[in-house]
């Protein structure tokens, strides 16, 4: 409490010395998603209070990393701040393209301690595992899944079910129950429309496929390299149980998903949901809150439930985002200012009531947070159990390659997954030699 | 002369006057005394520095980068000057000669096929018959829009469910129209973007066609038919040999901008499912503006320029020689 009296007191001086001193026109960079228009909202307060005006850039998903990767690569001045993707501190921090944090940090008692370790680790820190920071936890993601709590709940398909399958039409635990639920709804009719089993991440452009089927590798025993030495891949990347996973992933795609969804990502499977095609849907936590306000599928009508485990373990795909300070910004006092008045617990706290999953402990550690909506338990199960893909200044071409490789197999149906991972590892071999790792 | 002419001449003459006698002495003195090379250097001169500076410099610049290590995203890293390995390392790149084949396939059948449809088009609307106007207009259309505007509505079109391209192929053939997935099959990929851009860019070919068959003069065929030759006859005597340089410019065209086609597959496929509809230009801009691998694209690009260059230049004689005979 003393320390967030602190926090809020400097946060108030420094807003009153700078609105005194000279307003600044910030600019954030974002995505153009829902929790970016949440954002609007909430920076209102900001701007009443520090005298500072704030303009957006809100850039489509898929184009996202292009356009501002673009921006910060070529010095641009448009953003001053940014919530660019967790993967993108690595190459940001050593190409100098953020501004490192820990000076303010420790001026204005921001302590990374009071924040979801996993976001810290996740969309904070470069080198990982070191207490330098290059941004703050911004909106805390994870892959997870809804489903139509209201198709499973009827009697006869609950018997149906449990008569084909042998256990209860509920949100699976594993893997292979999924695979299950997905069978038993595809091609299904359901008041008086086809139906399918799961809409799942199938996209080749940007980073889709690969935010999928990491949800199922890492749950057959696939990793980022070994504890030692984290680009020794060999035998962990093509392992007999990483292997399993993507021919899981490849049968999911061909027995249970909607015809036609080859090319699929967040927006694709949130209309397949919403519109009733699919029983269940494999998406980021961002969308839950619009699943819940949403006419025909939401209330009730939803449920919500971790990534399920598989044999090798219990893990999901982290996404989320920090906020962080671009280092050719000429406003960064205020870009820093604004920081501060977003790490403020009750900023935090309406940005979760609005719709943004703040990654700040005193928020979702609250005892009534787990019940302040339905999916904020299932929120906070997934940020438990989350992975994280490379976050290397090369992860684009490591990102690349896995996309290559993976929807070759899965959606293309070329070769084996043995291939397709062996031949991930060769290229991810290829590139950590070209970057000097190995 | 007519009276009009006389007067535009006047006019004209009286503005030219106006400029030379608004131009400050000194300045006239200067320009009198140039040579007529010189003064025709100074009129030329922004655009030889435009071409310089937004063509040919970075033309030499990015010559220069094909032979370096240089990522535009590593400003920190020292460039290596690494010779020939990259141009080594595209022309011995299976995924690279995977992305030629399917550039390859998508060229040829784009073409045969449109070269074949905007030919018959201009044909049938070269015979002059009732609402040929209008139906020139509606043919024309698809060539007006935006290529991304294209490839989303044509993803909608191929949709198995919903898509009107399924249920139309479904009515025709008894398949159940959600049993295949244009963009998401490997043998039918390819073929779904040869599809949508012989959709969009066969008017532009027929356009080409039907400006070459109104440039046939009417005495040609009124020469052929006092001398008997059949319709047969003259199409292939007068008409096509007549067409035949505006079809091998049509061809030029199209086989230039397919080569770089980019947009409407990037909204259509993405370049999936896995490689099949990747072509070179989508290929370049992921290593250029995704893995940033800037010299390497570099040494793409130039690949690419030389290859296109190159087939043109040949073309290009070949096209005038047929104007020639």
């Amino acid at each position: 409490m003393k320390r967030t009296l602190t926090l809020t007191a400097a946060v108030g001086l420094l807003c009153a010395g700078s609105g005194a001193a000279m307003a600044d026109d910030l600019t954030l960079c974002w995505a153009a998603w829902d929790p970016a228009n949440a954002l609007v909202e909430l920076s209102r307060d900001f701007e009443e209070q520090s005298g500072h005006t704030m303009s957006f850039e809100f850039v489509p998903w898929p184009n996202f990393a292009d356009r501002m990767l673009n921006e910060l690569n070529s010095g641009g001045q448009l953003c001053d701040l940014m919530i660019g993707d967790s993967q993108w501190i690595g190459g940001s921090a050593e190409s100098g393209h953020y501004v490192q944090l820990n000076d303010f940090f420790d001026e204005q008692g921001i302590d990374m301690a009071d924040f979801i370790p996993a976001t810290v680790t996740g969309y904070a820190e470069w080198p990982k595992g070191t207490p330098n920071y290059w941004a703050l936890p911004a909106f805390g993601d994870v892959v997870g899944w809804t489903y139509r709590r209201d198709w499973f709940e009827r009697p006869e398909l609950q018997e149906e079910f449990m008569a084909t399958y042998g256990h209860e039409l509920a949100a699976p635990e594993t893997l292979e129950e999924l695979m299950h639920i997905a069978e038993f709804f595809q091609g299904r009719d359901i008041d008086g429309t086809t139906v399918y089993g799961a809409s799942i991440y199938t996209e080749r452009g940007s980073e889709g496929i690969t935010m999928g089927v990491t949800n199922v590798l890492y749950n057959y025993g696939f990793d980022y390299g070994s504890p030692d030495d984290p680009y020794a891949i060999e035998g962990i990347v093509n392992s007999p149980g990483a292997v399993e996973g993507l021919e899981f992933y490849r049968a999911l795609y061909e027995c249970c998903t909607p015809p036609g969804s080859s090319d699929w990502y967040m927006s694709e499977n949130i209309d397949a949901y919403r519109s009733g095609q699919v029983a269940m849907q494999m998406n980021f936590a961002f969308i839950w809150p619009g699943v819940n306000a949403d006419e025909n599928v939401g209330g009730d009508r939803s449920g919500y439930f971790p990534n399920p485990a598989g044999p090798a373990g219990h893990y999901a795909q982290l996404g989320g985002q920090g906020i962080s300070v671009v280092s050719y910004s000429d406003s960064q006092d205020a870009a820093l200012e604004y920081i501060a008045w977003f790490a403020q617990p009750e900023v935090q706290e309406r940005w979760w009531e609005m719709g943004g999953y703040s990654a700040l402990r005193a928020v979702v550690e609250d005892p009534g947070f787990a019940d302040s909506q339905p999916y904020a338990q299932t929120f906070l199960d997934s940020m438990a159990i989350v992975k994280d893909f490379w976050a290397e200044p090369a992860y684009a071409d490591l990102l690349l390659a896995m996309q290559d490789r993976v929807h070759n197999y899965v959606v293309a149906g070329n070769g084996t997954a043995q291939e397709a991972l062996d031949g991930l590892v060769e290229d991810w071999v290829e590139i950590f030699e070209d970057e000097g790792l190995r | 002369m007519t009276r009009k002419s006389s007067e535009d001449r006047f006019m004209s003459e009286t503005a030219i006057d106006r400029v030379a006698q608004a131009t400050p002495p000194r300045v006239a003195r200067r320009i009198r005394g140039l040579p007529d090379r010189a003064i025709a250097w100074i009129f030329i001169a922004p655009t030889i520095f435009l071409l310089l500076a937004v063509n040919i410099f970075p033309l030499v610049w990015t010559i220069r980068l094909s032979f370096t290590d240089y990522r535009v995203n590593r400003p920190n890293n020292e460039v290596e000057w690494i010779g020939l390995r990259n141009y080594e390392r595209i022309l011995t790149d299976s995924d690279i000669w995977k992305t030629m084949q399917a550039t390859a396939h998508f060229l040829f059948w784009t073409i045969a096929i449109q070269v074949l449809i905007g030919f018959t088009l201009a044909w049938l609307i070269n015979k002059k018959f009732r609402g040929s106007n209008f139906w020139t207009t509606v043919i024309v259309l698809p060539m007006m829009l935006s290529p991304a505007v294209v490839g989303n509505f044509w993803t909608f079109l191929y949709q198995p469910q919903i898509g009107l391209f399924n249920t139309v192929v479904g009515f025709f053939t008894g398949a159940d129209p959600a049993s295949f997935s244009m963009i998401g099959d490997v043998n039918l990929a390819p073929w779904s973007i040869v599809i949508v851009d012989t959709w969009m860019w066969t008017p532009f070919v027929m356009l080409i066609c039907l400006a070459g068959l109104r440039s046939i003069p009417e005495s040609i065929y009124e020469a052929a038919e006092c001398d008997r030759a059949s319709k047969w006859r003259q199409f292939w005597t007068i008409t096509v040999p007549l067409v035949l340089p505006f079809l091998m410019l049509a061809v030029l065209f199209r086989g230039i901008e397919n080569f770089k086609m980019f947009d409407l597959v990037v909204q259509l496929t993405g370049g999936g499912p896995g490689n099949t509809t990747t072509l070179t230009s989508i290929d370049l801009k992921r290593e250029a503006f995704e893995r940033w691998r800037t010299g390497f694209a570099s040494a793409y690009a130039i690949i690419l320029f030389v290859t296109v260059f190159g087939l043109a230049s040949i073309y290009v004689k070949a096209l005038n020689k047929v104007k020639e005979r």
